[in-house]
């Protein structure tokens, strides 16, 4: 990633929309599905007919407060809705209810770590709107200018939309990054959506200026739309902050504007100048009361967080886990839940961590799938764990075992016995095959006995072959050292 | 004989289950009157004839066999063409909704088929309910069957009107400013609007969200009584509707005035007050006085200022309500070469100038750097307002006032005059503002043999009170005029 040259800063802040995966919609009935045909999921209220009007959805309300408790908000017990008024073919009533003055959340903060550094990003507000309807754009280049016809689908429309605005306190690409990712986490530990860029379910835009180090006064912003995912938005991010140092080295003026990341072209383009930029004429939504959200509800959500990122992480590292490991089990609640019970059963932390950020994730990618369908279990972990510990299998076969295990082959006592990985650990026996490659070898037996320790790995060597590579080699050393008297 | 179509509401159940005469008799009485009066009227834009007949025929059925909807079981009533109605045309007046069929009904009109009303058909308004005179109707005037020179008042105009006429026994309309209680006044009938949210607004097509109600048109006190009571109540399609209980409105109609304080709003009973309107609201003060109320005058300073702000209100509301007729979904759509250009043609050909003022009008209010200058200033207004009205309802259980400044003006009057037109509404608005139930009674006739109404403002959820006052106006008036043209003799238009 490109680094930003000496003597320039950037100040980035990012808004999230995040669409809720409620039963509803957020202010009627019609279900929410992205699966269906066009225009099946919709009403009178989500297509604006004439006289219809909306009513909130509890569980979209309870989601938003999911979010805000996360982010460590203050949840205001009475926030409002408005009307923000603009004319666009997929927004139904030409204006979208949505928050101004007291959202249901404000003041939340959330850490990242960047490289070790850990970075606090202020949440200066998160705020409940809908979603609006999608517009496919039939002809040349995809977009509405260019049109010469344009479908609408309302199944969208109304969806339950969360906006998360962040402080302009990010000043790198990794950090914007970073921040959409801790926030991704967030929201699907929570529950409240599947957060898929890809799919939208999850959209970043995020304003940019530059200035001078060490001056405080903001630069003129752009906004940047249409980053489809976390390494888009890095790309973007840098992208832009290139660009607008760029514009002013040479002495121009960076544009108030909202511009288009292109990803094949990896560049940004002026979509439309804020100085023509629309006037919401925000106001009260007569159509809601007031929101009340009172100390009972926020401590009912208090009480029913997950555990959150941030605190998985924590408890992983205090379990064992070094950092980079923890952070790659936190990323699944699949892995970090293996990793839980596993350890919690009396599994070494260290070896499960490894196992399961080495070969299980290794093991999925090789054949294609996600780790969520997998059919490694805890028990499995637990078991083959244990093997190790008792000496019944040296690490490298139980790599081996833990690959047939994913490949569903059985249980890992099962898979070592077929595969025939089972350490001898009886001494008894090992002691008869070291007493006969004694007999074989008396000259290293008597150079060991002199003093000379260097004849020993040949003797294990010698033992290894013996027993098919069986015996647990610590032992059988022990063995031949017990018989030489050393 | 008395004509079917004259009964009150009372008369016609009493009829209905005594046998006398048939549900489908009062539709077909409905309908000679509607013939008889439409081609001097124009009140009705749609009549729902096959509807209406099968509801008829269900409701002959349905007492027939023993089952009882209540008062209006079998009645004909009218509803203003602003509310939703499954499978009816609703225009709302206006040409951009033409050829709009709603795929549901509203709650309200529910209701009314729940208590096995025929719905006769939709009534003219002012497009959008936007005016005082139903002159504002993309589809034409509505004359007032009281004088057809004259205008029935608005925006309810056309359910005044068909009501005065007994081409139906009552009807619903819509109250933003006074919509419903002005033209009752101007056309002799009872005209209420309720409490704010005791009656859904689900499927009312909406002007000022904050403000608009829907309530009755009706002959006399207890027909408005059956038929509010018949569609109030909590909806859960509607969040602001009252979620309690609703009260037995009808409870206190013969209770009288006895000891019942009643305060006269001051600043309504002075200048721009007809003279005639003035005196027969005293005289209708002083008969009740002699019924035993206490009289107080009551000075309600806001009322000044309530005018503007409602002026700023309401089209601020209604200039992002109206912004989803833009031609995408449904209505009428006029083609452009983009699709900014198909929206802006089909809203300036489909719009009447009067909607396009207030459009224009709420938008400049909304506008940035001029919000708190107009729409903010006007929410302080109302509150003033509302604390003008708690304020005197600590000292009096009702307040009253003329409904409206003149009686019935001319055709063509003021129409090109806003100014005089919104002042229609001076005496009306504070209720709309405080979210107050009022009620318009009829209590006399001008020197032209026009009706005068008289207001009677309540607190909020006081309908019961507020019935009970407006029963002993009706009572202690005698208005029993009937309007020239309620009659089923044909007649040359
Ligand atoms: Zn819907």
């Amino acid at each position: 990633m490109s680094v930003i040259p000496e003597g320039w800063e950037a100040v980035i802040g990012i808004e999230t929309h995040v669409e809720l995966q409620t039963r509803s919609k957020m202010f009627c009935g019609c279900r929410v599905d992205f699966g269906d045909d066009p225009n099946t999921a919709v009403c009178p209220v989500c297509l604006a007919l004439p006289g219809a009007l909306p009513v909130a959805n509890e569980a979209a309300i309870d989601g938003i407060v999911r979010i805000g408790t996360a982010l460590d908000c203050t949840i205001n017990e009475r926030s409002l809705f408005y009307r923000k008024n603009y004319f666009y073919p997929d927004l139904p009533k030409n204006y979208q209810i949505s928050q101004y003055t007291y959202p249901v959340c404000e003041h939340g903060r959330i850490v990242v770590d960047v490289d070790g550094e850990p970075t606090v990003i202020g949440i200066t507000r998160v705020h409940m709107e809908e979603d609006t309807g999608k517009s496919l754009h039939m002809g040349e280049g995809g977009r509405i200018q260019d049109a010469d016809h344009t479908l609408l689908d309302f199944n969208r429309a109304g969806v339950p939309l969360v906006e998360i605005v962040t402080e302009p306190d990010i000043r790198t690409p990794d950090q914007a990054r970073a921040y959409g990712a801790e926030l991704q986490r967030i929201v699907r530990t929570l529950g409240v959506s599947d957060a898929r860029l890809e799919e939208g379910s999850m959209r970043f835009d995020a304003n940019i200026s530059v200035r001078r180090t060490g001056t405080s006064e903001l630069g003129t912003r752009t906004e940047i739309k249409n980053v489809n995912s976390l390494r888009s938005m890095q790309r973007a991010i840098a992208f832009e902050i290139e660009r607008q140092i760029e514009v002013l080295a040479t002495g121009g003026t960076v544009i108030q504007e909202t511009r288009h990341w292109n990803e094949t072209t990896g560049r940004t383009t002026a979509m439309r100048s804020k100085e023509e930029s629309e006037d919401y004429r925000y106001f009260q939504e007569p159509d809601l009361l007031p929101l009340f959200i009172d100390e009972q509800w926020r401590d009912r959500v208090k009480a029913s967080m997950p555990e959150l990122p941030a605190q998985l992480r924590a408890r992983l590292v205090a379990a064992g886990a070094d950092e980079r490991t923890a952070g790659l089990l936190a990323d699944s609640p699949l892995l970090a839940g293996l990793f839980d019970a596993a350890v919690r059963a009396g599994a070494e932390a260290k070896t499960v961590a490894s196992w399961l950020t080495g070969e299980v994730v290794a093991y999925a990618r090789r054949v294609g799938t996600t780790v969520d369908e997998l059919s490694l279990t805890a028990e499995h972990l637990v078991e083959l764990a244990a093997m190790v510990a008792e000496g019944e299998l040296s690490a490298t076969a139980a790599k081996q075992v833990l690959a047939g295990v994913l490949a569903g082959e059985g249980g890992p006592r099962q898979v070592a016995e077929t595969m025939d990985l089972l350490q001898i650990s009886d001494s008894g026996a090992i002691e008869a095959v070291v007493a006969d490659v004694l007999g074989e070898h008396p000259d290293a037996l008597e150079k060991i006995r002199s003093g000379d320790s260097k004849p020993i790995g040949f003797l294990v060597g010698q033992v290894m072959r013996a027993t098919g590579g069986k015996a647990d080699p610590k032992m059988v050393q022990e063995i031949i050292r017990r018989s030489a008297g050393r | 004989m008395t004509d079917l179509a004259d009964l009150s509401i009372a008369d016609a159940g009493r009829g209905l289950r005594a046998g006398e005469f048939t549900a489908q008799d009062l539709l077909e009485a409905t309908w000679r009157r509607a013939a008889v009066t439409e081609a001097h009227l124009h009140a009705y834009l749609v009549l729902d004839r096959d509807g209406a007949r099968r509801a008829a025929v269900r409701a002959d059925e349905e007492l027939a066999a023993g089952t009882d909807r209540g008062p209006l079981h079998g009645i004909p009533l009218a509803l203003k063409d602003n509310l939703s109605t499954r499978g009816i045309e609703t225009t709302c007046a206006s040409q951009i909704l033409a050829g709009y069929t709603p795929p549901y009904d509203a709650t309200a009109v529910g209701r009314l088929r729940d208590a096995g009303a025929v719905i006769v058909g939709k009534t003219n308004l002012d497009e959008f309910a936007m005016g005082s005179s139903t002159e504002n109707s993309a589809y034409g005037p509505t004359r007032n069957p009281w004088d057809t020179d004259r205008v029935p008042g608005g925006s309810s105009g056309g359910s005044a009107a068909v009501v005065a006429a007994g081409s139906a026994f009552a009807a619903l309309g819509s109250d933003t400013g006074g919509s419903i209680r002005q033209p009752a006044a101007l056309t002799g009938l009872v005209g209420v609007k309720p409490t704010y949210g005791l009656v859904s607004r689900y499927g009312l097509v909406a002007f000022a969200s904050s403000l608009d109600q829907i309530g009755p048109l009706a002959r006399s006190v207890p027909d408005a009584v059956d038929v509010l009571t018949a569609i109030a109540g909590w909806d859960r399609h509607d969040a602001t509707s009252y979620p309690g209980d609703v009260p037995d409105m009808g409870r206190s109609l013969d209770a009288g005035v006895q000891g019942v304080r009643i305060g006269v709003v001051s600043e309504l009973m002075g200048e721009g007050i007809a003279p005639e309107v003035l005196s027969a609201t005293v005289a209708t003060v002083e008969r009740l006085a002699a019924a035993g109320a206490e009289i107080v005058d009551v000075s309600m300073p806001s009322t000044e200022y309530a005018l503007s702000a409602y002026y700023l209100i309401a089209p601020a509301e209604c200039s992002s309500n109206l912004a989803r007729f833009d031609g995408v979904r449904y209505g009428l759509r006029v083609d452009g070469g983009t699709v900014e250009e198909m929206m802006a043609r089909t809203r300036a050909e489909g719009f009447g100038p009067e909607v396009i003022r207030r459009i224009l009008l709420g938008t400049y209010a909304l506008s940035a750097g001029y919000y708190d200058a107009f729409y903010g200033q006007a929410q302080k207004v109302r509150t003033l307002v509302r604390r003008d009205f708690a304020a005197a309802y600590e000292q009096v259980d009702v307040l009253v006032s003329p409904t409206s400044p003149t009686t019935a003006f001319r055709i063509g009057e003021r129409s090109d005059d806003p100014i005089a037109m919104y002042y229609s509404d001076v005496c009306t608005i504070p209720s709309n503002l405080a979210g107050d139930p009022a009620i318009s009674v009829p209590v006399a006739l001008d020197g032209a043999g026009l009706p005068i109404g008289f207001q009677v403002m309540a607190p909020q959820l006081g309908e019961e009170m507020m019935f009970r006052v407006a029963a002993e106006v009706e009572r202690s008036a005698g208005f029993s005029f009937r309007a020239p043209l309620a009659t089923s003799e044909v007649t040359e238009p």
